[in-house]
């Protein structure tokens, strides 16, 4: 039913990457070079060859930003009651839950906590790319607006990272709403001067990106990233046209206005640290 | 437009609607009938009349969401166009993003509803296959959503109130659409409306589509009428994604708590306004006075609060969705915000780290 559309935007696929298999190399989905996976993480999980970005789970993710040990995680044990009961044909909710937790080791899509970046304090929210997508439900909706409670409470900037397929259709309206909610919460931030640093990263679309991800102070994507409001499937199925290539990218954010800046990952680092500091008050 | 009932023809029946579509016919015939021989069939006629009137309520009493979206979907329910012809007085559109263009598929406007001065922004989907294109069949562009918000900035500085009218199957998935930012359009006005200070009431008269209808659907009060639908995802992109099938629609509309009793339930709108028996699309008239009756109860209402108030409580309706359905774990351990509270204290405040770039 659904077309396999040209293989342009395998790089950038919604759909979870196929398991590399077991061993010491890996390809890399961009340029197809034959990489030894130690170098790639080495190189915090950018091709050596290219400058891909793989995608990182959120825990790496902290690792690869954070000083040394300094993430102290919050509302780590929050989990949904399953607003809706969802049920469809064989599959639950409940079940998909399951089967992420177990496959992800994560409880949720998104860790909060406070967090020393260079030295500099800051109230930090990641995305988890690996448990339903890096979707947003209620949980994810709570934790962002609790991080930026604690953000206002403590003058603290607050960073988030995005990585997230969209809304959360497994709780429906409940889903939609922290849409409204998240923002709601960022229009207070703004409101007390609190400084908000979005960082996108591969992929971050549909709720997400039109909330949230797209509010912030200073908008930070990684390169190559895909980012945007529909998904390009859903776009090539509406206006049945080939897409242009390097549609949706970071690179085509940044052309339109949509972004700020693109940093590698390697210096995403020093130039969050910078930026708190240029927003000294 | 009381006979609004009989302009129905018979392919606008619903496919759950045979049996009330055959009583249309019996009636028809029965009516050429006494018109050719001069036959006096008044009686038959209204014996039908009643067992339809029956039948309609049967079938509307328990409809599945998957007929839900198909009455709000029907080809003659009440659009935008109505509600401004029949509600409104005086209705002067204001055109234009100032910025980019008109978008079609929103129109804002200031106008007069009951005794109220308003602004209105709406959704409008297009009766004839001519307006359904000129509007882009109700999916609006970034520039759109860039409108209304600029109107209703406006209307905040003369303290106006805003009425918007929720009617799309979803913002445009285009490629101009992503090129001029449909996401942060949409982000900007959920960000903007959640501190306007004027009231905001939103009703959904058909389609809730995602976040093309949020994006001019943050406000005081969200009602719905009794058959409009609205969801996260669409039926058809639901299943799609969950079966590979965009056939089994059916099913992932009931999965998805779609319909205003549902959503009711879930404390997700504020209110359902009634539909005349069979479905708004059998009676405008009587849909549309429900709608204006509720919008100039609820704005007599919100008027008397406090702006400060008032957006207080906008603030923690927002900040609470979903929370007594979507964790009651969390909730029965102890009110959600303590427990957030507690979490949060706990972590000790930062020590001053020498910084080194
Ligand atoms: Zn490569």
């Amino acid at each position: 039913m659904v077309k396999e559309v040209k293989n342009k935007w395998n790089g950038f696929s919604l759909k979870p990457r196929k398991e590399m298999p077991e061993g010491l190399w890996m390809r890399c989905p961009s340029c197809e070079h034959m990489l030894y996976k130690s170098a790639v993480e080495e190189n915090l999980n950018v091709c050596p060859e290219c400058n891909h970005h793989f995608r990182i789970d959120a825990t790496t993710r902290i690792k690869y930003l954070v000083d040394e040990d300094s993430f102290q995680q919050v509302l780590g044990d929050l989990t949904t009651n399953d607003p809706l009961g969802f049920k469809f044909r064989g599959t639950t909710y409940k079940q998909r839950i399951k089967d992420d937790e177990k496959k992800s080791g994560a409880k949720e899509a998104m860790q909060i906590g406070k967090a020393f970046i260079k030295g500099r304090g800051v109230v930090l929210g990641v995305m988890e790319p690996n448990f339903l997508m890096g979707s947003m439900g209620f949980v994810v909706g709570e934790k962002f607006c609790a991080a930026v409670d604690k953000a206002m409470e403590d003058k603290l900037p607050l960073v988030v990272v995005s990585c997230s397929g969209g809304a959360r259709m497994h709780e429906g309206v409940v889903s939609l709403g922290q849409m409204a909610k998240t923002s709601a919460a960022l229009a207070k931030l703004n409101k007390a001067g609190g400084l908000f640093i979005s960082v996108l990263t591969d992929p971050t679309t549909g709720g997400v990106t039109a909330s949230f991800a797209m509010l912030g102070d200073v908008t930070i994507a990684e390169p190559g990233a895909l980012i945007g409001f529909a998904g390009p499937r859903t776009i090539a199925e509406t206006i049945k046209v080939e897409l242009p290539d390097g549609f949706q990218t970071a690179e085509f954010m940044l052309e339109h206005g949509f972004v700020d800046m693109i940093v590698h990952r390697k210096d995403l680092r020093s130039e969050i640290a910078r930026l708190i500091d240029y927003c000294r008050k | 437009m009381s006979d609004n009932n009989s302009k129905l023809s018979n392919s606008d029946h619903l496919e759950f609607e045979e049996k009330v579509a055959d009583l249309d016919r019996q009636m028809n015939e029965l009516r050429r009938l006494s018109s050719i021989k001069g036959i006096d069939y008044s009686a038959e006629i209204r014996r039908l009349q009643k067992t339809q009137v029956a039948e309609l309520k049967r079938i509307y009493s328990k409809l599945t969401a998957w007929q839900t979206v198909q009455v709000a979907r029907h080809p003659k329910r009440p659009l935008l166009t109505d509600y401004l012809n029949l509600m409104v007085k005086d209705f002067r559109e204001l055109h234009g993003d100032k910025c980019f263009g008109d978008d079609r598929a929103i129109i804002t406007g200031l106008g007069q509803i009951g005794r109220e001065r308003v602004l209105v922004v709406g959704q409008n989907k297009g009766r004839t296959t001519k307006e359904k294109i000129a509007c882009n069949f109700g999916c609006a562009n970034p520039e759109g959503y860039r409108k209304a918000i600029a109107k209703m900035k406006f209307a905040e500085k003369y303290n106006i109130p805003v009425v918007t009218l929720i009617d799309t199957p979803g913002a445009y998935p285009g490629i101009g659409a992503e090129e001029r930012g449909q996401a942060q359009a949409i982000a900007a006005n959920l960000m903007e409306m959640s501190c306007l200070k004027v009231p905001i009431v939103c009703v959904c008269i058909g389609e809730g589509g995602s976040g093309g209808a949020l994006g001019i659907g943050v406000g005081d009060r969200l009602a719905m009428l009794e058959f409009a639908y609205y969801s996260v995802i669409s039926p058809e992109g639901c299943a799609a994604i969950l079966w590979r099938d965009g056939a089994q629609a059916p099913d992932a509309a009931e999965a998805l708590k779609l319909t205003s009793k549902k959503l009711y339930k879930l404390g997700l709108v504020d209110a359902v306004i009634p539909e005349p028996l069979g479905g708004a699309h059998r009676n405008v008239h009587d849909t549309v006075y429900n709608v204006e009756r509720y919008i100039v109860k609820t704005l007599a209402g919100l008027k008397r609060t406090k702006i400060d108030n008032l957006l207080e409580n906008r603030y923690k309706k927002l900040r609470s969705i979903g929370e007594d359905t979507a964790a009651t774990i969390y909730k029965k351990t102890r009110p959600a915000q303590d427990r957030v509270k507690a979490a949060l204290e706990a972590i000790p405040k930062p020590k001053p780290v020498p910084a080194k770039v």
